[in-house]
């Protein structure tokens, strides 16, 4: 049962455009988004135990690259820009990396953190990516019979992705490579001791996921047609991080589970008519609560649920 | 005959502790050189220089006579240099067998063929079930790791370092916390690994070191004392004195 | 530039290094003896300010005053905090205290909100400290910067008598050193975290306070703080106060007179000092010790 989920699942979001409301279906089409950026963040996490906390600068690179690369006027070329911005991110991603990896542990958090703020202050404090007001992306892309602006082509544009991502990482993780990251992240002396050059593999995991990254960022702009620097901010990497520990690390459905939740929890905290109009307006302090209560409780995630209830 | 793996002069410092000074020894295939000494006589630190973990402040490392003082512990995996930990470092969430895979995998890295299942690699599973079969873990392949009792976890502990097909092992303590009866069965391993190896045995129980050993050489405060046959270092007044008088 | 107005970047970039000292020397504290990483410790530096601007009415012209009252407040405050927040996360891995202290700054700007509210804030410095002294022909320097950076001196001198010449500074620094030694040795363990979680809680708090009336008090001034103390704790090594101030100081001038050269850009100066120190020694100014 466990192994059909995703395919259950991707029928489900095959067939979904028929039945949906453009609300619905817009918040599916975000956690699809999401979901991308929390796969690729998985990848660090999980699979090769390196905690960043500077994710969302290659999310936001990607889609900053998107915009900004786009013509003013007219529809620029799908094809070309996914590649701009994923080649951005990926870029990013193998300078940070290359420093970073040099630190481990806490030191890592930190370093990533500080060089994703880097790249915040720049689209934030510079004229490069029209300040703190964000820029808008006029036209969405092309390519082809294409048309990112077309609800339709997008949506399938982002389950295709979506696949994309979860296929490309399901056979990572099961070939030589995916072991070797995860022999790394169980002991990474042991790998060393054995011959593995493990600087070399963690710096590959990392422009992966921060090209992977990109991608979402990518599906980001041109489904808001918007982007603004706090694309780029630490709470956007706090929140993805917080998307795979609420779905359960270690496991790719994790990541996609994680992001649903994430983006479910949000809605349903703000939304007056469930939880009332002065929580509503407060909602980070319910979402703090909740966090704290699943890091306490539940810290293999929505994942293993079934296995703490069958404990009960 | 020339030594496989040798160190010159092998020095390191730590602020104004010389933990290590001018130690120079060989080793030779077919052998079993034991180091032994109190604690803080230097032997881990010796190991860690050899194994790359450690630099040298000063000295040379040569594997086959060539100069690896500056390699990376990796790198010098590569070329043969296997080693063992006195603290257990397997994986305990894998399997046994996957555990030895995973080691074997170094030499057979191809990452890029992203296509192929890592239990595909017939390379590296191979040298795993030999492995294994050469410490007496080929049973327990499929369990836990971290399910196997203290003296199974040091029986792979030693086939992880045979899966990188090393040329000179480096073993540190690996008859730690064994009884009587492992002890055996691990030196008996030992005994049919030195045909093809270069073994350099740091260990405390005496009785096991004197059985296997063709050359022990006693360290005490960072530097070698005695390095000789079994009998010349039991017979060595030194010796005696320093070690393995009060023993 | 000429020499005055120099002079007067020079005391900007000592006294912003100082405030920063105050907080980083807290974190990396925090992490070194307890090994928490801390992400909420600017919202402490964030309730500093707030608490300031709140309690500021109250004490008038009596800002030294004000200053006691609010580390006494906020020394309380973290002990209390300790017991019932952080002690839980010792045990955990870093993942797990990553997000139980980023959902408590989620929190903490809750609670800001519902007691104070989002507006931007303005402190008024007390009227002896208001003017300005002359510098050189042309310049006047505020009175009040010279305040802080002598009130982070003091601190400072003070946090160094404590961890060098007291029997608490000796368990601290063999607690940041070795951290299950001091625990084997049968020190009192509990005591000693919540006595440092205080320390470090109080030092950001009233870094917060002295900086109230410099800078303006906003919402967002924790994260910002946060994340250069972050860079500062990296150049300078974990659990290094000495390390702290040097990289403190050395963050302070980048960072002042990157401002002055690169303008725009000069929000990233610090993360390239980042970078380079990185390059060069990963693992920080100084390695260990104080």
């Amino acid at each position: 049962m466990q192994r059909a989920l995703p395919w259950i699942a991707l029928v489900l979001l095959l067939a979904a455009p028929a039945v949906l409301t453009p609300y619905t279906y817009d918040l599916l089409v975000k956690i699809m988004v999401l979901a991308i950026f929390a796969l690729s963040l998985e990848m660090l996490v999980g699979m090769t135990g390196l905690v960043s906390l500077g994710h969302a600068a290659f999310f936001g690179l990607g889609a900053y690259t998107t915009v900004l690369l786009s013509p003013e006027y007219d529809p620029g070329h799908a094809a070309l820009l996914l590649v701009a911005a994923v080649g951005a991110a990926a870029l990013y991603a193998l300078f940070v990396g290359a420093l970073s990896l040099r630190t481990k542990g806490v030191y890592f958090i930190m370093v990533t953190l500080a060089f994703a703020q880097m790249a915040y202050f720049v689209f934030h404090d510079t004229k490069v990516g029209g300040g703190t007001d964000g820029i808008y992306l006029n036209v969405r892309p092309v390519a082809g019979a294409f048309d990112a602006g077309n609800k339709t082509h997008l949506y399938y544009g982002v389950t295709a992705a979506l696949v994309f991502t979860y296929g490309l990482l399901a056979l990572i993780r099961r070939s030589r490579f995916g072991h070797a990251l995860a022999g790394i992240r169980v002991n990474e002396q042991r790998m060393r001791a054995a011959g593995f050059a493990t600087y070399a593999y963690k710096l590959a995991a990392f422009v992966i996921a921060g090209a992977l990254a990109g991608l979402a960022g990518f599906l980001l702009a041109v489904k808001d047609g918007f982007v603004n620097p706090e694309l780029l901010s630490w709470h956007e990497s706090g929140a993805v991080l917080l998307m795979i520990i609420l779905g359960g690390i270690g496991h790719l459905r994790g990541a996609v589970i994680g992001a649903a939740a994430f983006v479910l929890l949000k809605e349903f905290y703000a939304t007056p008519a469930f939880v009332g109009a002065f929580l509503a307006e407060h909602w980070q302090l319910t979402l703090g609560f909740t966090i704290i209560a699943f890091v306490a409780l539940l810290p293999k995630g929505l994942i293993g649920l079934p296995d703490r209830l069958r404990k009960r | 005959m020339t030594a496989l793996l040798r160190c010159e002069g092998l020095t390191r410092r730590f602020g104004g502790l010389t933990a290590v000074n001018d130690v120079t020894l060989d080793f030779r295939r077919g052998e079993v050189h034991a180091v032994i000494g109190t604690n803080g006589a230097g032997k881990s630190t010796l190991i860690n220089m050899l194994s790359g973990e450690l630099p040298a402040s000063s000295g040379r490392v040569l594997l086959q006579g060539q100069d690896i003082t500056a390699w990376t512990q990796p790198r010098r995996a590569r070329a043969g240099l296997g080693r063992s930990y006195q603290r257990t470092t397997i994986f305990p969430e894998f399997s046994v067998f996957e555990n030895c895979r995973l080691c074997a995998q170094a030499a057979h890295a191809r990452p890029l063929a992203l296509w192929q299942g890592a239990s595909q690699c017939r390379a590296s599973g191979d040298i795993a079930r030999a492995a294994l079969q050469a410490v007496g873990l080929a049973d327990a392949a499929d369990r836990p790791a971290g399910a196997l009792s203290h003296g199974g976890k040091r029986q792979l502990e030693i086939a992880m370092c045979l899966a990188t097909e090393p040329q000179v092992l480096l073993l540190d303590e690996p008859l730690a916390g064994m009884g009587a009866e492992e002890t055996d069965r691990m030196l008996h391993v030992l005994q049919g690994l030195k045909a093809g190896h270069a073994i350099l045995l740091v260990e405390h129980d005496m009785d096991a070191v004197f059985r296997i050993a063709e050359r022990i050489t006693v360290m005490v405060n960072g530097e070698v004392i005695a390095s000789d046959g079994p009998e010349a270092v039991r017979a060595n007044p030194q010796v005696q004195v320093a070690y393995l008088g009060g023993h | 530039m000429d020499f005055a107005t120099f002079l007067v970047q020079c005391l900007n970039a000592v006294q912003y290094g100082l405030l920063l000292f105050l907080v980083a020397s807290g974190l990396t504290l925090i992490f070194g003896i307890m090994g928490v990483i801390n992400l909420a410790h600017g919202s402490f530096y964030m309730l500093g300010a707030y608490l300031a601007f709140s309690i500021a009415p109250l004490f008038g012209q009596q800002f030294l005053l004000m200053l006691l009252a609010g580390l006494l407040l906020s020394a309380l405050f973290g002990y209390v905090l300790e017991w019932a927040f952080y002690s839980y996360l010792y045990e955990r891995d870093h993942l797990q205290q990553v997000l139980m202290t980023y959902a408590l700054i989620l929190v903490f700007e809750e609670a800001r909100s519902l007691l104070v509210g989002n507006d931007v804030h303005g402190v008024k410095p007390p009227d002896w400290l208001a003017g300005t002294i002359p510098l050189g022909e042309l310049m006047t320097y505020p009175v009040y910067r010279l305040f802080a950076s002598a009130a982070c001196i003091v601190l400072a001198i003070g946090l160094y008598l404590v961890v060098n010449k007291t029997r608490l500074g000796m368990m601290i620094r063999a607690g940041a050193s070795n951290r299950d030694m001091v625990r084997g040795l049968g020190v009192d363990i509990t005591r000693l975290y919540r006595i440092v979680f205080a320390g470090g809680v109080a030092l950001a708090a009233l870094a917060g306070m002295i900086a109230a009336p410099m800078s303006s008090v906003y919402p967002g001034m924790g994260g910002h703080v946060l994340i250069i103390s972050f860079v500062v704790v990296v150049i300078g090594g974990i659990g290094s106060i000495t390390g702290a101030l040097v990289a403190s100081l050395l963050v302070g001038f980048v960072d002042t007179f990157g401002k002055v050269f690169f303008a725009e850009l000069s929000g990233i100066g610090v993360y390239l000092l980042m970078a380079v120190i990185l390059v060069w020694r990963p693992e920080g100014l100084m390695r260990r010790g104080y």
